[in-house]
């Protein structure tokens, strides 16, 4: 009874180690390839630091819009956006183009800005991206 | 005695130094250039004449009339872009911002920026684009004119400019007009570079102005 309560105590706290640590390398592989993503495909309009432009391009440093905005992300990654956008108490009404991504790249460069430029968000998994995707107009 | 020859050799030495430094530090003189012989009180001398930016007439963000004529007696910097180009522009513009703001207030320096897509860019246009950006004085001039004159100016400034074509050259033109420096806009470090050199140029002894 007690070595099956021991080996019962260790499969639990390994498994939860390994999963933890999945978890987390997902999650770093997520980061590091949107990155990638972010500097081909963003860092030239919204800055190496996610600063932004001026009035013309917004930062990306303001977590409440994000946090407002989650679910409508995704859908403006891929199809781009104009007209007025309030971030951070400032207006842009510039254009942003389409960005012509995949849904696990555009969960790799979500997962990225989520977690760069002072924000802290975690994970965006593909599962996620995929379903807010459905919803796009 | 011996203490003054070694200070006076000491002092030699830096002078000597100091001199090559500024002989070292000054920019070169881009473009074709050639010599002329003239006859002046008698005496025949060589001058030589440069390559200078071509005469032109456009119209900036405010709708006033620039010409080649309005930026005399200024320094400036050049470059081509179009206010809806989604690649390098931003980029260029974002260290251009470095370089309005640490010369606007000195006076004699100007930045102008030319629309290789008038069609699009509209006077209107230009101005909200130099509005968002944080321009709101004529220190930086953002300018539309025809399109195959616009094309035709790059030439002159020895860059590339064609239909929703440009690279992304900042183009240094001294107070005579002359091409002093070429630097890719989209470097940070080159415009860094771009902006010590300006403070060169400015030190720079002033010569005749031409034309
Ligand atoms: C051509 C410049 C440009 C590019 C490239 C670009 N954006 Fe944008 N982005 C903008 C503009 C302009 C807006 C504001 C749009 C509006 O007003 O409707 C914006 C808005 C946003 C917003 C919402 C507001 C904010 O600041 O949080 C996010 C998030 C965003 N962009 C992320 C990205 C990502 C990720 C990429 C790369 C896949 C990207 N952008 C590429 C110009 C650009």
């Amino acid at each position: 009874m007690r070595a099956f309560l021991v080996i019962c105590f260790f499969s639990v706290a390994a498994t939860v180690l390994t999963s933890c640590s999945e978890q987390d390398l997902e999650y770093k592989r997520a980061y590091t390839n949107g990155s990638l993503v972010y500097q081909q495909h963003c860092q030239n309009c919204h800055g190496n630091d996610g600063e932004g432009l001026s009035a013309l391009i917004p930062p990306l440093t303001d977590s409440i819009y994000y946090k407002k905005n989650s679910a409508q992300l995704a859908c403006l990654i891929k199809n781009g956006s104009s007209g007025l956008m309030i971030v951070g108490d400032k207006a842009y009404t510039d254009k942003m183009p389409p960005s012509g991504l995949a849904p696990i790249e555009i969960s790799q460069v979500l997962t990225y800005i989520r977690n760069s430029f002072g924000n802290k968000h975690g994970i965006v998994s593909v599962d996620e991206v995929n379903k807010d995707l459905e919803g796009c107009n | 005695m011996k203490n003054l020859i070694y200070t006076c050799f000491a002092v030699l030495i830096l002078a000597a130094c100091s001199s090559n430094e500024s002989a070292k530090n000054a920019l070169p003189i881009y473009g074709n250039r050639e010599p002329v012989t003239k006859t002046v009180n008698g005496k025949t001398v060589t001058d030589t004449i440069y390559q200078t930016i071509p005469k032109f007439s456009f119209i900036d963000q405010y709708g006033d009339s620039i010409t080649n004529k309005s930026l005399d007696g200024n320094i400036y910097v050049a470059d081509f872009f179009f206010t809806s180009c989604p690649n390098i522009c931003p980029v260029m513009h974002r260290n251009m911002l470095k370089v309005y703001n640490t010369f606007n207030k000195v006076g004699d320096f100007k930045i102008v920026s030319y629309t290789i897509d008038p069609k699009h860019d509209s006077v209107n246009v230009l101005k909200q684009y130099a509005e968002k950006l944080g321009v709101k004085d004529k220190n930086w001039l953002f300018l539309q004119g025809k399109k195959d004159e616009t094309y035709k100016l790059a030439k002159g400034y020895m860059v590339q400019a064609r239909e929703n074509v440009h690279d992304g050259f900042f183009i240094l033109v001294d107070k005579q007009k002359r091409i002093r420096g070429s630097y890719l806009g989209t470097d940070p470090a080159q415009v860094d570079k771009m902006i010590e050199d300006i403070k060169t140029l400015q030190a720079e002894p002033q010569q005749h102005i031409a034309q």
